[in-house]
């Protein structure tokens, strides 16, 4: 059920690049899109009655039942280079206001 | 018109990802993942037949009791270092678009911070860096590590700037700060290859298993890691704080 939701945001945020003309609103688009795509991904490796994958005192073996440890580490990544990107297009975003004074891409053809 | 042409496209890629996926047989369906057809279990049992018991086990392949931690900085460290460079491409692509940081003043906040607001805020922000501190000490233990723990202390400094408007971190401290990390990271993987036989080798003891000195280079790693990313988002924090001096 979960992995619908994940493909639905991931769709919504699809969408939601496709139709938005204002920067921001596209920036936002791609972190909805991205953070369906992680949920999707961590989805992948889990398994019913599985703990996280960390050996505790009280979980003290590796014979037990762990969820697939592999996707949380590339979510991981995935969430750091996001947030770069991000960081960087809100930067471009912010030079661009500075330039024309308006967020919308239809409204920046002259000056 | 055009909203629907796109209504119809994302309409039509997710029922086109949810049935491929559905009648993929290799594809496992959701809570019944088969560990043992996968690269993971590797990751999980190491390289032991025996089973790993936390606080027992000594000197395994890989120490860390935290198997994602062991994944990020041990088994994939090379991936991590490129994922550091991401960060560090686009934190300088940030202060290359809005400004370098010395030239330019901090914005000015539409308010007057009363005496309380900046003391508390201080004393949280003791609060804040401590809880990061921790947090990256015990990548290797517990959930956590270089990446949440930097995240930390860089909103422990957004909280300054937010809270005091006289406030002004000193950027170019954390600009040494995060090239001398990023290159000691390098140079640790350099001596893995010298003293060992790859790049990014884990060339001390690993110990026990759940100790906080154990599991050789991998909280050296997460500590370079979360200094590193704390400042260069604390960088980024700036730049976006920052505006140019009107002459």
């Amino acid at each position: 059920m979960i992995q619908y939701a994940a493909i639905l945001l991931m769709m919504i945020g699809l969408y939601g690049l496709l139709t938005n003309r204002n920067v921001i609103k596209i920036i936002v688009s791609l972190n909805v899109l991205e953070i369906g795509l992680n949920i999707f991904i961590i989805s992948i490796g889990f398994i019913y009655d599985g703990i996280a994958p960390i050996l505790t005192s009280t979980n003290n073996s590796s014979g037990l039942i762990f969820v697939d440890p592999l996707p949380q580490a590339l979510v991981l990544t995935a969430i750091v280079i996001g947030v770069g990107t991000t960081a960087l297009g809100l930067a471009i975003v912010k030079s661009i206001y500075s330039k024309y004074k308006t967020l919308e891409i239809d409204e920046m053809e002259e000056a | 018109m055009k909203k629907l042409l796109a209504f119809a496209l994302t309409i039509g890629l997710g029922v086109l990802i949810i049935f491929a996926l559905d009648a993929n047989t290799s594809f496992d369906d959701f809570g019944y993942a088969d560990l043992s057809e996968r690269v993971s279990s590797r990751y999980i049992t190491k390289d032991s037949t025996a089973d790993i018991i936390f606080g027992v086990t000594q000197d395994p392949e890989s120490g860390a009791a935290n198997i994602v931690t062991s994944i990020v900085v041990d088994y994939r460290s090379f991936d991590t270092l490129g994922e550091v460079t991401v960060l560090f491409i686009s934190a300088l692509g940030v202060s290359l678009l809005l400004g370098s940081a010395v030239t330019q003043k901090r914005l000015s906040l539409d308010f007057k911070p009363n005496f309380m607001l900046r003391v508390a805020s201080r004393a949280l922000f003791g609060i804040i860096i401590m809880t990061g501190v921790y947090i990256i000490l015990h990548g290797h233990l517990t959930p956590g590590g270089g990446f949440p723990g930097g995240t930390m202390i860089a909103s422990a400094m957004l909280l300054l700037y937010l809270a005091d408007d006289q406030f002004r971190a000193k950027i170019k401290s954390f600009k040494i700060l995060e090239g001398v990390a990023g290159s000691l990271y390098v140079v640790i993987g350099l001596v893995g290859l010298v003293l060992g036989t790859y790049f990014l080798q884990n060339f001390l003891p690993n110990g026990t298993v759940g100790d906080l000195l154990s599991s050789g280079i991998i909280p050296i790693v997460y500590i370079l890691i979360g200094l590193k990313v704390g400042s260069e988002i604390s960088g980024v924090i700036d730049n976006f704080l920052t505006e140019e001096v009107e002459q």
